[in-house]
């Protein structure tokens, strides 16, 4: 494509490089920027480098942060006897949204797939391991929470094997038919799950 | 089962044809290169949505065109249904049954069976235990979706595997912690499909040689056996065994990966001591038996698609063929040959009547 500007092509470049951007939307919120006022972009622009320049990672869970140890992790209030392990920031989101959680927070930052070349050693799980090994620990119950794909199993399978401390509990999310779904929208595999994980009948 | 018209356009040497078939059988004529194997190949490609020929799916686009369209009506238990494909050239492949796109291709396959005898299935036997595995497992696959997705998890916890013994060679180290999940993995889904594999060949090598010895008259004794290191019994510990071994070949040396099916004619091996005549023979009575098993599985039958299989068989085994395949245990046949006389004079020794299709340089002529 012929750009007009060189300034242009460069701003089209770097956020083309972005994951699901490409040059023509690229190109698009580029004109969108030039006709809001200056100011705008600015701001933009601070905020992205304010947000890659001090963005920290928490000391202990691994969270984004913008303290030494994370709002969750100092907080008074929650359960420092449980502690949920996920593959990143996103599923920490999603699960305190939930507002049902009070537990602490492990992000591993990924799982381990050798194809990808990622192996424990890319992965937080040391710091995990010396969390809950520790002298002085409180963790109680660890809850797995990684995706159910085989690279979420098969890391979810190897932190068991290296838990030395006994008398932790381990459990793994249930896993099940969405709650007001249909049963005959369900697929196949969650509803093989959901019956063969059944639970003892409550009525609500 | 049976397809009631074809339209291709584009498709290999054909520009635009529109032909209508009879519910039994289907005798597909003209000289060498006029497009009988491409008709049989368009009708494969419905099935299975894919060549059987050529898996360079563009190469199925008519020299100097952009897009093929093949367009069929299945009639299956008294019901129409329009099967419509289409691949352009640079965009994504196009499949609908009745002006419905699917989602996933793999959804439409084992929905209208065929089954294809060509000269080309002869790999079956020549080549490597890889291609014989294959064969079985498309048959699996179609008959049992669960044992597809097993089979391409097992797939994926192998390449995981090896990709984590190179990572253990290059760094000198070999955490037995970690290399554990893929040996749980593997045991695991290899022992699920080992006994979908056992029971397969349980209930298929009795009609494969039950097929054998009707078209051979029982002139030869055929058996397939089914051989895995899962068979033995302390097969779980081989797996511990064999890490440093696994560790310097780079690979694994357990698994169903390894599974084969011999062929063996009159107690040899099939590829060395069957003659070109018993290797055919052998070939058709192992689709006349993955016929049976599709039919039996989905209650209708198959299209039977069979293409120059008058070639190196006798005249008594191709009567027996023939006599056998046009029974009402058969639903549609196709079946192609360059000489129509053959294969009128073999239809009415038979007393049976066939629909000849004539064709000529990708043009029906009749
Ligand atoms: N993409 C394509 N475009 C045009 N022609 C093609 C294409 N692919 C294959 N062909 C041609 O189609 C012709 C017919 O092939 P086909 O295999 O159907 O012949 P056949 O009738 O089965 O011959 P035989 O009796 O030798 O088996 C061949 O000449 C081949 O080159
Ligand atoms: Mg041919
Ligand atoms: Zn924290």
């Amino acid at each position: 494509m012929e750009y007009p500007s060189q300034h242009i092509e460069e701003a089209v470049n770097e956020i083309s490089k972005l994951p699901g951007i490409g040059k023509k939307t690229a190109l698009r919120l580029v004109l969108h920027l030039l006709k809001q006022p200056n100011a705008e972009t600015r701001s933009l622009a601070q905020a992205l480098i304010r947000m890659r320049d001090e963005t920290k990672f928490c000391k202990v869970c691994h969270n984004i942060s913008d303290r030494e140890i994370c709002r969750i992790c100092s907080s008074p209030r929650r359960d420092n006897t449980i502690v949920c392990v996920i593959e990143d920031t996103r599923d920490v989101m999603a699960i305190e949204n939930t507002g049902q959680y009070l537990g602490l927070y492990h992000v591993l930052g990924g799982v381990i797939s050798p194809i990808e070349g990622i192996g424990p050693d890319n992965l937080n799980i040391s710091s995990l391991l010396k969390r809950i090994n520790a002298s002085d620990s409180n963790v109680k119950e660890l809850i797995l929470a990684l995706n159910p794909t085989m690279e979420g199993d098969t890391t979810s399978f190897f932190i068991t094997k290296k838990i030395s401390r006994s008398g932790l509990k381990v459990t793994s999310l249930a896993r099940g038919v969405p709650v007001g779904g249909e049963l005959e929208y369900a697929d196949e595999i969650t509803l093989g799950r959901s019956i063969t994980a059944r639970i003892h009948y409550q009525p609500n | 089962m049976h397809l009631k018209n074809l339209r291709l356009l584009n498709f290999k040497n054909y520009e635009d044809v529109y032909i209508e078939f009879t519910s039994k059988i289907n005798c597909i004529v003209g000289e060498n290169g006029s497009g009988k194997t491409n008709m049989l190949d368009a009708m494969h490609y419905l099935s299975l949505t894919k060549s059987a020929i050529n898996s360079i799916d563009i190469q199925n686009i008519r020299h100097e065109s952009i897009f093929f369209t093949i367009k069929g009506t299945f009639n299956k238990s008294g019901r129409d249904h329009e099967i419509f494909c289409s691949l352009e050239k640079g965009k994504k492949k196009v499949f609908r049954q009745d002006n419905t796109e699917y989602e996933k291709l793999s959804e439409h396959i084992g929905q209208f069976p065929a089954v294809l005898i060509a000269p080309g299935d002869n790999e079956i036997i020549r080549d490597g235990n890889d291609i014989r595995r294959k064969y079985f497992d498309t048959i699996l696959a179609q008959i049992d979706h669960q044992y597809l997705l097993d089979l391409m998890d097992y797939n994926h916890n192998l390449r995981q595997r090896n990709s984590l013994l190179k990572f253990f060679r290059d760094n000198l180290s070999a955490d037995p912690d970690l290399i554990e999940p893929y040996n749980h993995n593997l045991l695991d889904l290899g022992q699920k499909i080992h006994q979908k594999r056992k029971n397969f060949a349980d209930r298929y090598f009795p009609v494969f040689e039950e097929k054998y010895a009707f078209i051979a008259e029982n002139k030869e004794k055929t058996t397939i056996s089914y051989v895995s290191q899962f068979d033995e019994i302390d097969y779980e510990n081989t797996l511990k065994t064999t890490l440093s071994h696994d560790i310097e070949a780079q690979r694994t040396s357990f698994g169903i990966h390894n599974d084969k099916w011999e062929l063996m004619i009159n107690g040899r091996r099939l590829k060395n001591f069957g003659s070109q005549g018993q290797q055919k023979t052998f070939v058709i009575a192992l689709k006349l038996a993955q016929y049976d098993i599709i039919k039996e599985e989905k209650g209708f039958a198959p299209l039977l698609l069979l293409d120059d299989i008058f070639d190196k068989l006798d005249d008594r085994r191709i009567h027996k063929l023939m006599g056998m395949v046009a029974a009402d245990y058969f639903s549609q046949i196709f079946i192609t040959d360059t000489r129509p006389e053959r294969t009128k004079s073999i239809l009415s020794s038979l007393s049976l009547e066939g629909n000849i299709v004539a064709i000529n340089d990708g043009k029906i002529i009749k």
